[in-house]
């Protein structure tokens, strides 16, 4: 296995500690950026990396800093902590385990964009994290790290952690924005956006964890270093969550571009119980679903899993083998979507609702002729028609469920059952 | 300003920089369908119906929310278009009844238009949809969920424009809903029932309970006039079927609310058909027994629950005070109807024999805030010509004659300075002495959103009001400190330079002397007073004197002291100070109370002006007015209304006139005005209602109310606005102008047989448009104005010539008097502090759900369901010493009187201060108030006086 960064010590006991953390070179590299990096430098050093956003959509991160207007305070970046996809579960070994790099990432961000208040919004449901968090926290304010003048460089920063409240679409960047502003987590029309008008109707980064904790390993090492890894447009280490029918699930550090099947059969154990693949989904639940032969085929980066037809997203790469019912299993997916649509958009809240009810009846036996149909009208007037993107992300599983397994969803509505039988 | 040229469907449109596609296409003349989206709200882009083709662009742009750029190419009705439309109102009727045939909206309904242009008959989809119930637990609104589309135009409304957050939406996805916070029922949530929710819900979602089955829109005739209750002076449409008020709508297009009202202008309107009118209706009239407070009864649909109270907490007062539609006289202690031709003899009678026995300066008459120009015009020219007196005055007596005298002193004009649309291009709002949430409740919501906007907004009152709510600075002085809390700031703001040489130089005079007199006044020294910390002091006086633009609004908590004059003309010294005055979106702003206040005053109301603030003791004005009625005039200032109830308890009045006002609800110290009226020899009563006035009377003589009569009433901005006639008169009750010409002619004819010198007084007026003619022609403020001009918007005066188009603000360039006045003031305390036998200080005023007397809002089943019940506010270190409970009733007595009333226990009073609403008869406020005057305004001190808490 090739050598770990940003894992490196998350299996280290008290890793999550001021004093480890500092024993790892930890808080030289903010230093580093605050004393000897002028903001637009610095901001130059990240681009150079090609470091991409790792919490799904891959934009560049230093253009994204590039795009905040200077002369407007206050500012704010938000580190996005609201992981909950399914399928995806790095960022929380980040907060747990080793929530001291990103700080860090946020010093650097904050210096870099000239912010002095950040949030990190959480998700809700972990409690641990947020409890790790906020102690990490008070450590690097005792420490001087955080607060007024931090490293003598009169800058100052102050980090306020934000729970959420159990809604996967505060993790959607404008609606965690509306959530931390006190509202209902809706979504905010975009343009404008957040880098010009966004929380409070001021400029704000919003970047992931696992974005922000790669900055510290990019300032101590370069930029050269970071591009050493991956390929040459996906650039540097990536977490790839692995899940579902595999022996050993689990969290993998790989360079960008490393082969999906050895994914799944080197670090992955290989699906369990001897049972052949049958389909990936490469980038977390909204991903469209890819069949065993694509797979066989598939490089771990951005530009390759696209060709492929699907996304790379966050690297939640979910596994399933031959006894799968594909009907079942994407009625499961939009069971979640359907929950978690705010309802703001009228295609989005009534779509949803009506794939989950056709995917019931369908899943019980109780299709009707025409509803394959009905499914793929909702999802094409679903996509790119929505205030956000959930709607996109409701209507991909769909589309490709039903595009690479029709036949299970026909065979479902003639035979009123499963094509697997195992 | 910035144009942008775009291009939709191929042909070119300008825009203004910054508008929307979509409000570009609509100045073009494209329609775009949309549901989600109002002119009057931010745009929220959900409904996806208004979206559009953009050449370049990916996917389908929503038109409401996309900045209209350079050279766009857009494009709005190809066939993908039409058929993602369809597709959206598709999915919008699968989770939607096709009831349109019984529902309430048909006819007006957006969604029903939609599917009918887009040829919707069934959805493609079926399945379980959801299935909320009805929500009907109050008698004013009912949601139907299965009808929302939940386009949130009820949640934006709420929160953008009114500023209240009462209504959001709830649950997610398919199963979302809009609810008022953890689903509990309106009542108990921060609903204010102003139901512009309704107004602006698309469908039949929301909708007005009071009018369930009562006349679609169709059916119904929307009549154009302006809200009888406070005086913002909304436009209202009364909306009637069968010669009978269904409900009441606005529209965005009106000039002071945009469409929207609040609770009283949307719902109190029941006491128009009251069922206490008693007498034989004409027979225009329908059956007095289908009255609105029965057909609200009726169940609203399967889910429906009606809840009311019953009546009966005030049953007493109702039975013993109906709607009158014949006149009365008492003969033997007893009520018996009578013709209007017996009522005028025994009226004209018994006041030409009172005035030969007393002399002139024996009568007495008020007029009326409640009545319209025309009338109060006509009823003070009677006064002052037939029965040769100038004792007019009416209820401004109480409220802003402080006002009147303060800012005629400083600039030289006594009004609202500005107009309510500047509020919300202020960068600083200054309220004092005022709760515009409740009193004023448009302008309190145009104060708070343009607070949440981002103006600074700094509120000074002992209680904690909504608005403190939004303010960046709160100063919670003690009751009655009003002059040494302004004197700090002005201190400060001098003290720091920050005042406006400029301003000062030019435009004012007096400064010297007024520096001088401030310098005592520093924090510390008015901390001391007031009981405000220093910092905020200081922090206050930053905020205003460094802001841009600053309004001062004020109200009665700034008026109704012994101080009242010194606190207006403090308020004037700060806006002088810092130069916030005659220019747009900043000045001084008295908030006046009742819908014509402001032009009863104008049109010579009172006991020293003649229309148009005309001087009676000057003899150009008097020689003027004599000419022009035919009559030479008493030259002698007459008596306020405070001392004609002070002069009849001395026997020095002995007949008042009174035309629609209740001072046995409104005066302070209730008791003694009751011992004062009872003295009279002879009192004529002219109103709706068989007030607690009318019943001391000795005749009374029925009116109508504003829907059944035509007349102009003017704003708190100044605007002359026309209310119409919507249905016939009650019974036998008669318009107010023509009961006064009845009178008139009746008087005029018996002096001219008595006296044939004597002069011939015109009162033969064939329409309130022929009055305000003649008082165009006395009064120069109103020269201008005349029923065929004053349309949809009205005119605000000063409006000198036919060609004036009105003023927005007041004193630019120059003050009504030349040079601004800075005056000095110096704090004194008011008449009646606490004491160890008296230990608390009680404070009075209104609540948003009643207004005065209550004679109106009192017989209006929603109002009286929402606040059936006076009330005391207490703080709740004070009611856990003396060991009361929330809800349990307590005696409150002062040196007047005492009454029974319910503890409402609060943070919103500070310790050892205590409010009550002074609109319920059962425990009058007003028996406990004081009746000390202002020195120069004679306005008491309603707003302070001592009293004492026993269990």
């Amino acid at each position: 296995m090739p050598e770990k960064t940003l894992l490196k010590h998350t299996d280290t006991p008290n890793s999550e500690t001021m004093d480890f953390y500092l024993s790892q070179k930890g808080y030289e590299a903010s230093r580093k950026a605050l004393t000897s990096y002028e903001p637009a430098k610095l901001i130059d050093e990240v681009k150079g990396s090609g470091l991409r956003g790792r919490g799904g959509a891959g934009f560049s991160t230093g253009m994204k800093w590039s795009f905040v207007p200077k002369d407007i305070f206050p500012k704010y970046l938000v580190c996005n902590a609201d992981e909950s996809e399914p399928g995806t579960f790095k960022d929380r070994a980040l907060i747990e385990r080793y929530p001291h790099s990103v700080i860090e990432g946020i010093i650097i961000a904050c210096w870099a964009v000239q912010i002095n208040s950040a949030f990190i919004y959480i998700r809700g449901e972990f409690t641990l994290g947020a409890k790790k968090l906020q102690k990490a926290i008070d450590e690097a304010y005792q420490k001087g790290f955080l607060g007024k003048n931090i490293f003598g460089s009169k800058f100052n920063l102050d980090i306020t952690v934000h729970r959420g409240a159990g809604a996967y679409i505060c993790g959607e960047e404008t609606g965690l924005l509306t959530s931390i502003e006190g509202y209902r987590g809706y979504p905010k029309i975009k343009p404008p956006f957040p880098a010009i008008q966004g929380l409070f109707a001021k400029p704000t980064v919003i970047n992931n964890v696992e974005t922000l904790a790669n900055l510290p390993y990019i300032l101590n090492n370069g930029a050269q270093w970071f591009k050493s890894m991956g390929t040459e447009k996906s650039p540097g280490p990536k977490i790839f969550c692995v899940s579902g029918h595999v022996n050993k699930p689990g969290l993998y550090e790989l360079p960008l571009g490393t082969p999906c099947m050895e994914i799944i059969n080197n670090y992955g154990g290989g699906v369990w119980k001897n049972r052949k693949l049958k389909a990936v989904i490469p980038g977390g639940s909204s991903a469209p679903v890819l069949t065993a032969a694509q797979a066989e085929k598939l490089n771990m980066d951005y530009e390759a899993v696209a060709a492929a037809g699907s996304m790379l997203g966050s690297g939640g790469l979910i596994v399933m083998d031959e006894t799968v019912c594909m009907v079942n299993a994407l009625y499961n997916l939009i069971r979640f979507y359907h929950h978690e649509s705010c309802g703001q958009c009228t295609p989005c809240r009534y779509g949803t609702g009506w794939l989950d009810k056709i995917l019931h009846r369908m899943e019980h036996g109780n299709g009707k002729q025409g509803d394959i149909e009905l499914m793929l009208n909702i999802c094409d007037n679903m996509r790119g028609k929505t205030i956000c993107v959930l709607a996109d992300a409701a209507a991909m599983p769909v589309q490709s469920f039903i595009k690479n397994f029709r036949d299970e969803f026909e065979y479902h509505i003639k035979e009123h059952k499963c094509t697997v039988t195992i | 300003m910035d144009k942008v040229t775009l291009y939709i469907n191929g042909t070119a449109v300008q825009a203004q920089k910054g508008a929307t596609v979509l409000e570009a296409a609509l100045s073009a003349g494209i329609d775009i369908p949309r549901l989600c989206f109002h002119s009057a709200l931010p745009p929220q882009s959900s409904c996806r119906l208004c979206v559009v083709e953009v050449k370049g662009a990916r996917g389908l742009i929503a038109s409401c929310s996309l900045p209209a750029a350079q050279d766009m190419a857009v494009t709005t009705n190809s066939e993908k278009l039409f058929k993602y439309r369809k597709y959206i109102l598709e999915l919008i009727l699968s989770n939607h009844p096709m009831d349109c045939m019984t529902c309430e909206k048909s006819g007006e309904c957006e969604l029903q238009e939609y599917a009918y242009k887009f040829g919707i008959k069934q959805t493609p989809i079926r399945g379980e949809v959801t299935n909320y119930p009805i929500e009907a637990t109050d008698p004013l609104m009912m949601i139907e969920h299965s009808k929302c589309i939940l386009c949130g135009r009820c949640v934006s409304v709420c929160r953008d424009l009114w500023a209240t957050e009462a209504i959001d939406f709830s649950k997610r996805g398919f199963s979302s809903k809009i609810s008022f916070p953890f689903d509990k029922p309106r009542l108990e949530s921060d609903c204010v029932f102003c139901g512009n929710c309704i107004t602006f819900c698309p469908t039949g979602a929301i909708t007005e309970r009071s009018a369930l089955g009562k006349g679609r829109s169709w059916e119904v005739k929307k009549i154009p006039s302006v809200c009888p209750f406070c005086g913002c002076g909304c436009n209202i449409e009364i909306n009637t079927k069968a010669g009978k008020i269904v409900k009441i709508t606005s529209n965005e297009n009106t000039p002071v609310n945009k469409g929207l009202l609040c609770v009283k202008g949307k719902f109190g309107y029941d006491f128009v058909h009251h069922p206490d009118r008693i007498g034989k209706p004409s027979a225009c009239s329908t059956d007095p027994s289908a009255d609105s407070a029965s057909f609200v009864q009726q169940p609203c649909g399967e889910n429906g629950h009606p809840c009311y109270p019953s009546t009966s907490l005030h049953e007493n007062l109702i039975k013993s005070s109906e709607r009158l539609s014949r006149p009365m006289v008492k003969k033997g202690g007893k009520f018996h109807e009578v013709s209007w031709d017996e009522a005028m003899n025994v009226v004209s009678g018994r006041l030409l024999e009172m005035k030969q026995k007393y002399g002139a300066e024996a009568l007495g008459v008020l007029c009326s805030a409640k009545c319209t120009n025309e009338e109060n015009d006509l009823m003070q020219k009677l006064a002052r010509t037939l029965l040769g007196t100038n004792n007019v005055d009416h209820c401004a007596r109480l409220c802003h004659s402080s006002t009147v005298a303060g800012m005629v002193q400083s600039f030289g004009g006594a009004a609202m300075t500005n107009s309510i649309e500047e509020i919300e291009k202020a960068s600083c709002l200054f309220v004092i002495g005022s709760n515009p949430t409740e009193n004023h409740p448009i302008i309190g919501a145009i104060i708070a959103r343009t607070a949440m906007k981002g103006a600074k907004l700094i509120v000074a009152d002992p209680r904690a009001i909504h608005l403190t709510k939004f303010a960046s600075a709160w100063l919670r002085h003690k009751c009655g400190t009003d002059v040494a809390l302004i004197n700090g700031l002005l201190n400060v703001i001098v003290k720091e330079g920050l005042q406006n040489n400029e301003f000062i130089n030019a435009r004012t005079e007096n400064y010297e002397d007024f520096r001088n007199s401030i310098e005592k006044y520093t924090p510390e020294y008015v901390s001391g007073i007031t009981g405000v910390p220093k910092e905020e002091i200081i922090k206050a006086a930053r905020i205003y004197a460094s802001s841009k633009n600053a309004m001062i609004f004020f109200a009665m908590g700034i008026t109704q002291h012994t101080t009242g004059t010194d606190n207006v003309l403090s308020v004037c010294n700060l806006a002088l100070l810092t130069g916030n005055v005659g220019k747009e979106a900043a000045g001084v702003c008295p908030l006046r109370g009742q819908n014509n206040v402001q032009g009863a005053c104008d049109v010579g109301a009172l006991p020293d002006f003649y229309p148009g603030y005309q001087k009676v003791n000057d003899p150009n004005a008097r020689g003027k007015f004599g000419k022009a009625w035919g009559i030479p005039l008493d030259n002698k200032i007459g008596y306020t209304l405070t001392e004609m109830v002070n002069f009849a308890a001395q026997d020095k009045i002995k007949a008042l006139y009174i035309m629609g006002e209740n001072p046995m609800m409104s005066d302070p110290d209730l008791l003694h005005a009751d011992e004062a009226f009872k003295k009279l020899e002879f009192m004529v009563v002219q109103d709706i209602f068989m007030t607690e006035t009318a019943q001391l009377a000795d005749v009374v003589l029925p009116a109508t109310t504003f829907a059944e009569k035509e007349g102009t009433v003017t704003n708190t901005e100044r605007r002359v606005q026309l209310m119409r006639r919507a249905i016939q008169p009650w019974g036998d009750s008669k318009p107010d102008w023509q009961i006064i010409c009845m009178l008139g002619k009746k008087l005029s004819s018996v002096l001219r047989r008595n006296e044939p010198a004597f002069g011939n007084v015109y009162f033969d007026y064939d329409s309130p448009a022929e009055i305000m003619d003649e008082i165009a022609s006395l009064s120069p403020v109103y020269g201008g104005i005349s029923y065929d001009r004053l349309g949809k918007i009205g005119l605000q005066w000063p409006c000198p010539d036919k060609n004036h188009p009105g003023t927005k603000f007041l004193h630019k360039d120059r003050f009504s008097r030349g040079q601004g006045r800075f005056n000095v003031v110096e704090f004194r305390p008011p008449a009646e502090s606490a004491d160890n036998e008296y230990p608390f200080t009680l404070t009075t005023g209104r609540v948003l759900y009643h207004l005065h007397g209550g004679s109106m809002t009192r017989r209006s089943t929603g109002l009286d369901f929402i606040l059936h019940e006076g009330y005391v506010e207490v703080n709740p270190e004070d009611a856990e010493r003396l060991g009361f409970q929330h809800g349990q009733h307590v005696n409150v007595t002062s040196r007047r009187g005492t009454i029974k009333i319910k503890a409402n226990v609060t943070d919103k009073v500070p310790p050892g201060t205590v409010f009550i609403p002074f609109h319920f008869a059962e425990c009058a406020a007003n028996i406990l108030t004081n009746n000390a005057l202002d020195p120069v305004s004679k306005i008491p001190e309603y707003k302070v006086c001592a009293v004492r808490i026993e269990v």
